[in-house]
């Protein structure tokens, strides 16, 4: 083994990145429906999971078994080749897109190897996100198609035309950020970011100087939240019309492996809207001496929590839920400490800033999921080609000029 | 043998079975897939010759979004599978050494000129192209451009007359 690691660095630092981000991931997925649905209830005036473990924390855990024991129904005529490539596709995609995500500035070291905290690290970074999230398109069309049946094969022409519409105005969003960065490396794209305005405007893209890229977020992640069939563009899967549109016959883990691509891809996005629009894991502070002690809000974040878990603990009324939340509360509260340590304190600035970044966004999500309706067909049809598609186009030509007048 | 080698007949292997599967299979959809195989096969040949860009544009425009319509429209039309027929008598005589002439001289000439053959450096990177094209080609760029608009003016008239 370590010959070989000896011999292939690379091969090995990667494969070991890998398994550890998708053990992270995985486990960040099945809580980000937890998340979901308990956000959800809230607005609701719900509870939502609360049954399975204190606060319905093993809802994830229980959900997944049910997903692996069901019996996984094949509909008689499915093309069943297509049938099972295409929840494989859908969620190979949605996770593949993670691997290019970059997650801090500093390198750690494994097996004696500098890496950076992402997989790889592409030139064409950004374009080859593009290029996977349009290969996104089939998998949705081909379950709708395979499933031979009448509902799916609605949802799936319907997503297709749809996701093929919102595509242009996505990549045409993103054009601003590339003219004002000039390059399509995500880590080169975030440092370009980097520095404050007027002592306390952060210089991200939102903010940029040139042309600030209002319009080029709002365009990105409204066509953004359509590319990933969210609501209120979930028009693929519109419960109320179409059972549950493309997925109507897939059940069991064909099922999940869907779901999972869905909640991937959110996460894709929301990565991507922080690092192209909100300086990805540069601190929203200044780097000067009167702001040195926000090097410990990570710290006092974790501590917070923690305290919060560890007096919601003592007071849940299941003896199951005291034992478990306060030894959470009590995790953090180490985890906190440890966070304030010398060698810890830089590291774990750059991908707190981040994380809670995407948090933001991933919480938008289900906040727009928990308030707006579902658009009718043609309202989304005119709404990406009239509205969308020229606002972004009107991006591009104002940032340029932007830039071209602060440059002189 | 190094990795670059390994990756390129791999790639290449893939290409060639998703060009041969294209042809053989009698289900539209099945041909459309074989087509995507293909494609992206051929971008990763792409990025093994250092071409970025042209590897993510290759993937982008045509792995994502001409054969979605390809794809689009076969589901649309609902187009079944194909019957297998003989060899028509045109095929068979004229066809058929029409294309193994071909062949042979594909071959010959491959083999003729692959002593030719030499590397031609690595392509430039996306800026070099992006300053490549609007400043040097910028005048067939953009009368491509206004082509390809010509070409959707011509579509939009042809189908508003069926209303």
């Amino acid at each position: 083994m370590s010959a070989f690691a000896a011999q292939h660095p690379i091969l090995v630092v990667s494969v070991i990145k890998i398994v550890v981000l998708m053990f992270l991931l995985m486990t960040a997925l099945a809580y980000l429906t937890w998340f979901e649905r308990k956000v959800v209830a809230h607005m609701q005036s719900r509870w939502g999971p609360y049954r399975a473990g204190p606060h319905g924390l093993l809802q994830p855990l229980a959900d997944g078994l049910k997903f692996l024991f069901k019996e996984g129904v094949t509909p008689a005529g499915a093309d069943r080749f297509v049938y099972n490539l295409a929840p494989f596709l859908s969620m190979s995609l949605a996770l593949t897109s993670i691997a290019l995500i970059p997650f801090g500035p500093k390198e750690i070291e494994i097996l004696g190897q500098a890496t950076p905290l992402a997989i790889t690290d592409l030139n064409i970074g950004l374009l080859f996100l593009f290029a996977i999230t349009s290969l996104g398109v089939y998998g949705v069309a081909l379950a709708g198609w395979s499933s031979n049946s009448k509902y799916p094969l609605l949802g799936a022409l319907r997503s297709s035309a749809q996701m093929v519409s919102y595509e242009l105005a996505l990549t045409m969003s993103v054009v601003g950020v590339l003219l004002l960065a000039g390059t399509f490396n995500l880590r080169e794209i975030i440092e370009a970011q980097r520095g404050i305005t007027w002592h306390f405007l952060p210089r991200w893209n939102i903010f940029a100087l040139g042309f600030p890229q209002v319009i080029g977020f709002f365009c990105f992640f409204v066509a953004a939240i359509a590319e990933t069939n969210r609501l209120p563009f979930d028009l693929a899967e519109a419960e109320s019309e179409l059972v549950a549109g493309f997925h109507t016959e897939y059940s069991s883990f064909k099922f999940a492996m869907f779901f999972l691509g869905e909640y991937a891809s959110m996460v894709t996005v929301s990565c991507l809207a922080t690092i192209l629009f909100f300086g990805g894991w540069l601190s929203p502070f200044p780097e000067t001496r009167v702001f040195s002690w926000t090097l410990y809000l990570p710290a006092a974040v974790f501590a917070l929590s923690g305290i919060f878990l560890l007096v919601d603990g003592l007071r849940y009324p299941k003896p199951i839920g005291k034992v478990v939340l306060s030894v959470l509360g009590f995790l953090l509260c180490v985890i906190a400490f440890m966070a304030t340590r010398p060698a810890a304190i830089a590291i774990v600035q750059g991908p707190f800033w981040f994380l809670s970044k995407v948090f933001v966004f991933l919480f938008i999500y289900v906040w727009v999921r928990g308030t707006l309706p579902r658009f009718r067909y043609d309202q989304l049809m005119a709404f990406g080609w009239k509205l969308l598609l020229p606002l972004s186009l009107l991006n591009v030509v104002l940032t340029s000029l932007g830039i071209l007048v602060t440059k002189r | 043998m190094n990795a670059a080698v390994v990756l390129f007949f791999l790639l290449a292997a893939m290409a060639v079975a998703g060009a041969v599967s294209l042809i053989v299979q009698r289900h539209p959809i099945h041909s459309a897939l074989s087509l995507i195989v293909v494609m992206v096969s051929v971008a990763g040949l792409y990025l093994l010759l250092g071409a970025e860009f042209i590897a993510a544009v290759q993937m982008i425009v045509y792995a994502g979004a001409i054969m979605v319509l390809f794809v689009f429209v076969i589901m649309l039309l609902n187009a079944g599978v194909e019957e297998r027929t003989n060899l028509s008598r045109m095929a068979r005589y004229v066809g058929l050494p029409l294309a193994l002439f071909l062949t042979l001289e594909l071959v010959y000439w491959v083999r003729q000129a692959s002593a030719a053959f030499s590397t031609v450096g690595s392509p430039p990177p996306t800026r070099q192209l992006a300053i490549m094209l609007f400043r040097e080609f910028v005048f067939p760029f953009e009368l491509t451009s206004i082509l390809i608009l010509i070409a959707i003016l011509g579509a939009l008239v042809l189908a508003k007359k069926e209303i």
